[in-house]
């Protein structure tokens, strides 16, 4: 079956990359919301906020970390040859990651249903676990622009990505927290997105100058000619985002929370054109330099049988999400099962 | 200082085990969370709704560290099995995308509906939840199994240059040990969880909780577990002879059958010998094993020694694990028929007020063994799975890939030290849940009635949400 001329050992491998690159997408904002609130927890003005700031994301995590679950199993699926290679590279951090991601996973239950007295326990446990799944998300991230080599200077640079990721999810988290939150926190989590905005610059501009230094062939694709005007709305835009951001700053919290929803959409829009400018950078490759992605693919007939598949449930995963969004509208209440 | 090939697989074998309790408890709770509601709905009794609110934070708590671990386990064929993926991607990875679109995501977003939706949605959508929920768990058991018997009794691919190219999916979907294995791994979890449901009732019951939904917890886990167990044990013969048929170097393991001979005796008790290949120690009923695998005492069972290549190299599992798993399996099979027939013979019995199935029929000593049997279901699930996976051995997919070749060029002090780490948060979490789960069934007893709580339907939901919205922070 060919599509637009292509045969499918060549267009299958795009539109499976383009899958993952979707699910990493999703997976990043909305895990990052929710472990930006595991991170942001400690810093909650009462324990009553602290079971508020939970019950924000209670009913959501599980399917946000669904899309993690998605996007490792098309890798694992459409690219097996990468999907080795990457993670056997990346063996500890992906650890570190699913130790925190067991931790806080499991921390949501303890925390209600244990005993009083180690309700502590287990928010910090909550804590720790976001901490970690977000600074080895980060670090990972880093390294793979790095093209997956463990050097001094690749090291440094994912420990500033780590950085850099752990305080942006912060800043998503506080996001969310304005639009779920009222009175009090509200009030604390707009304070949190004004001190962690910079994460999220320091990691877009240091990713965007760091690939291109790295690798020749991405300097070329960006700057040279007419790609760099082609490619200048994705900076122009993300200008224009942070400007909207700074506005509504200005305005919050306000009474009628006309401004509430602002942090979060441009946090959304600011996290899509860094996706799209990565994306850019390293088509066709999926190892850095290393492997492209039709050198990496499973057989056609495979990727076909999955594809078939996807076309009618990935819409219908996307139509029941938003029906559990739109049931758990409006402002959180606090943790209950009922 | 081990090597990474051992090493990788006690860290593959620690983490699927771990995965696998959670699991086999959600998958058969959700269809009891759904009949408590059902029975609510229809009876209008509120022991029944009890039970649910009881049951359902066991489920949350179960579901939280079956979809932790499992996103572990996804990970653990890239990090440490990355030759399984590119030799036999093609089949295994579209049935583990299957898995991930039409089942977890199905569960994990009703599930949010199904827990925290309850004042928030119509009923019938709350149930339609509680419903997809338990249909999501079934078809995540059914794509990962059909998975694993694939590599049991391999089928419906060629290998090019190399590597499995699929010709012919339902070949592959419908292999021969599916059926078989998805049967025996559904009725596994309906019986560990009808013994868990009895066990921790009967435990509420030893501590002197009286409530009408102890009694019925109990009556409905014993009911259940009387009901499923013939079922297994029948189903759990039916996958022996289908073993038989296709993997009898596993079966000659689980038999301690040395030599291919006729009149096999049905061993009890040996100390397999894999350096002199023959039993230590051996007692048996004689014709045994060939009655039950032929059907007649003449029957000829393959042996042991029949998959030793001209060069000595061992084509068979290790015996001994082999072996001792599959008697642990059955043994808690036989002591879970035992106990669950037991009781409700002993039931049938009217009692002081002439009626049938009541609890004060069963002796105090049946309800004290019962506690310990609430985590029978566990032990019989691992050891069962011990018998079918290392009776694959040395395959990883039986005679196309063997685990040697699978492994990752990973040091083995990172395997090592990972699997510490692995072992010591597993530990730590297994002993916090059974902690809470006790500690949850102590606290039940001092619970708030539940008329004061608030039912389900129609303009009590209202009343409900009045009530609690003054944002009272939960007590549990
Ligand atoms: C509550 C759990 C439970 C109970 C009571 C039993 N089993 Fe079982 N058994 C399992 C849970 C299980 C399992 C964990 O679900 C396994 C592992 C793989 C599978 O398909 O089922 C299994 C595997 C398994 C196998 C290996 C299949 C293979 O070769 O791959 C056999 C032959 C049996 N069982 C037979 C029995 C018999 C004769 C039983 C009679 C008492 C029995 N099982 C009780
Ligand atoms: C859930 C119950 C399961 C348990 C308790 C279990 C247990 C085990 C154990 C103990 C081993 C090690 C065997 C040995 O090294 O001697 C093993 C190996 C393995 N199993 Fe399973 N298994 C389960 C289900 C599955 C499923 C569903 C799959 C595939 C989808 C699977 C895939 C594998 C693989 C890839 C190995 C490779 C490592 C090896 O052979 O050592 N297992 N399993
Ligand atoms: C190598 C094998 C396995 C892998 C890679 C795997 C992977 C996963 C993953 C990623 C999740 C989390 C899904 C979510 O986000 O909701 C999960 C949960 C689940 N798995 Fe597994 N799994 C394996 C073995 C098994 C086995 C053997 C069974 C049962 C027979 C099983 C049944 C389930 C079920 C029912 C869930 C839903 C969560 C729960 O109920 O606890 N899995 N698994």
């Amino acid at each position: 079956m060919t599509l637009f001329g292509l045969p499918p050992a060549e267009w299958l491998p795009i539109v499976f990359a383009a899958m993952m690159g979707f699910s990493i997408l999703l997976y990043v904002i909305l895990d990052g919301y929710d472990l930006g609130v595991g991170i942001l927890t400690p810093f909650a003005a009462s324990d009553q906020d602290k079971d508020m700031m939970v019950a924000s994301i209670g009913p959501f995590w599980d399917a946000n970390e669904t899309w993690l679950v998605l996007a490792v199993g098309l890798l694992l699926v459409a690219f097996p040859a990468a999907h080795g290679l990457i993670l056997s590279t990346l063996y500890l951090p992906v650890f570190i990651m699913l130790i925190g991601l067991i931790l806080r996973g499991v921390s949501f239950e303890f925390r209600v249903k244990a005993r009083a007295k180690y309700k502590n326990l287990w928010n910090r446990l909550f804590f720790l676990g976001s901490l970690m799944t977000a600074m080895s998300q980060g670090f990972m991230l880093g390294l793979y622009v790095m093209g997956l080599q463990f050097t001094l200077v690749t090291i440094l640079f994912s420990l500033l990505c780590a950085l850099a990721l752990t305080v942006a999810y912060a800043f998503i988290g506080a996001a969310w927290l304005i639009m779920k939150g009222e009175g009090r926190l509200q009030i604390d989590a707009v304070r949190w997105a004004k001190e962690c905005i910079w994460g999220l610059v320091v990691g877009i501009a240091a990713i965007s100058l760091a690939t291109p230094m790295v690798s020749a062939r991405i300097w070329d694709k960006w700057f040279s000619f007419p790609e760099i005007l082609l490619l200048s709305p994705l900076p122009l835009l993300s200008l224009l985002l942070l400007f909207i951001l700074a506005r509504s700053f200005k305005h919050l919290p306000d009474a009628g929370d006309n401004w509430a929803w602002a942090p979060f959409v441009s946090a959304l829009g600011l996290f899509v054109l860094a996706f799209m400018g990565l994306a850019y950078s390293f088509y066709p490759y999926v190892v850095p330099e290393q492997l492209t992605i039709y050198e990496a693919a499973s057989a056609p007939e495979s990727l076909m049988i999955i594809l078939i598949g996807a076309l009618f449930v990935v819409p219908t995963i996307l139509g029941y999400t938003a029906l559990a969004y739109w049931v758990f509208r409006g402002k959180a209440q606090t943790l209950r099962y009922d | 200082m081990m090597d990474t090939l051992i090493l990788s697989r006690i860290q593959f074998a620690a983490n699927i085990s771990f995965h696998i309790l959670f699991p086999t408890i959600t998958i058969a709770l959700g269809w009891f969370l759904l009949f408590f509601k059902l029975r609510f709905q229809w009876t209008g009794d509120l022991k029944w709704m009890e039970a649910y609110r009881f049951w359902v934070k066991i489920f949350a708590l179960s579901f939280a560290m079956g979809v932790v671990s499992g996103i572990t386990m996804s990970f653990q064929f890239g990090t440490n099995w990355p030759g399984f993926m590119e030799k036999v991607g093609n089949i295994a990875g579209p049935l583990l995308a299957y898995e991930v679109m039409t089942a977890f995501f199905l569960e994990a977003v009703f599930i949010g509906i199904m827990l925290f939706g309850f004042s928030r949605v119509p009923n019938w959508l709350h149930t339609t939840a509680t419903f997809l929920v338990a249909f999501g768990t079934t078809m995540s058991t059914f794509w990962i199994i059909v998975l694993n018997s694939w590599m049991h009794t391999p089928q419906g691919f060629e290998i090019i240059e190399g590597v499995a190219h699929a010709t012919d999916w339902w070949a592959i979907i419908f292999n021969p040990s599916m059926p078989y294995r998805l049967a025996h791994m559904l009725l596994a979890s309906g019986l560990t969880v009808s013994f868990l449901v009895a066990g921790l009732a009967a435990f509420r019951w030893l501590l002197g909780d009286r409530k009408e939904t102890v009694r019925s917890q109990i009556r409905v886990g014993l009911g259940f577990a009387a009901l499923l167990i013939p079922i297994q044990i029948l189903a759990g013969d039916m996958h022996g002879l289908n073993t038989l048929e296709h993997q009898p170097a596993k079966v000659a393991a689980m038999e301690g059958n040395w030599e291919t001979q006729s009149n096999v005796p049905l061993l009890l008790f040996a100390l397999p010998n894999g350096e002199t290949r023959q039993n230590d120690y051996e007692i048996g009923v004689p014709n045994g094993a060939s009655i039950i695998l032929k059907h007649k005492a003449e029957g000829v069972l393959p042996g042991l020694n029949d998959f030793v290549a001209e060069d000595g190299t061992v084509l068979h599992p290790p015996v001994g694990k082999v072996f001792w798993s599959f008697r642990v399996m059955v043994g808690t099979g036989v002591a879970m028929l035992l106990l669950s027939w037991a009781s409700v013979a002993l039931m049938w019995r009217r009692n002081a007020q002439g009626k049938r199935f009541q609890i004060d029929r069963l002796p105090k000593l049946l309800l004290i063994a019962l506690v310990p049997m609430a985590l029978s279901g566990w032990v019989a699930t691992l050891a069962g799975w011990y018998t079918t996976e290392i009776g694959r051995q040395p395959w990883l997919v039986n005679g196309v890939m063997s685990t040697t070749e699978a492994v990752a060029d990973v040091p083995a002090a990172m395997v090592l030290s990972t699997l510490i780490g692995y072992l010591s948060v597993y530990a730590a979490l297994l002993f916090a849940y059974i902690g809470v789960i006790l500690y949850l069934a102590v606290k039940a007893r001092h619970g708030a009635p539940l008329d004061e709580m608030g039912p389900t339907s129609g303009g009590a939901v209202v009343d409900v949400i009045a009530r609690d919205d003054r944002g009272v922070v939960p007590a549990e």
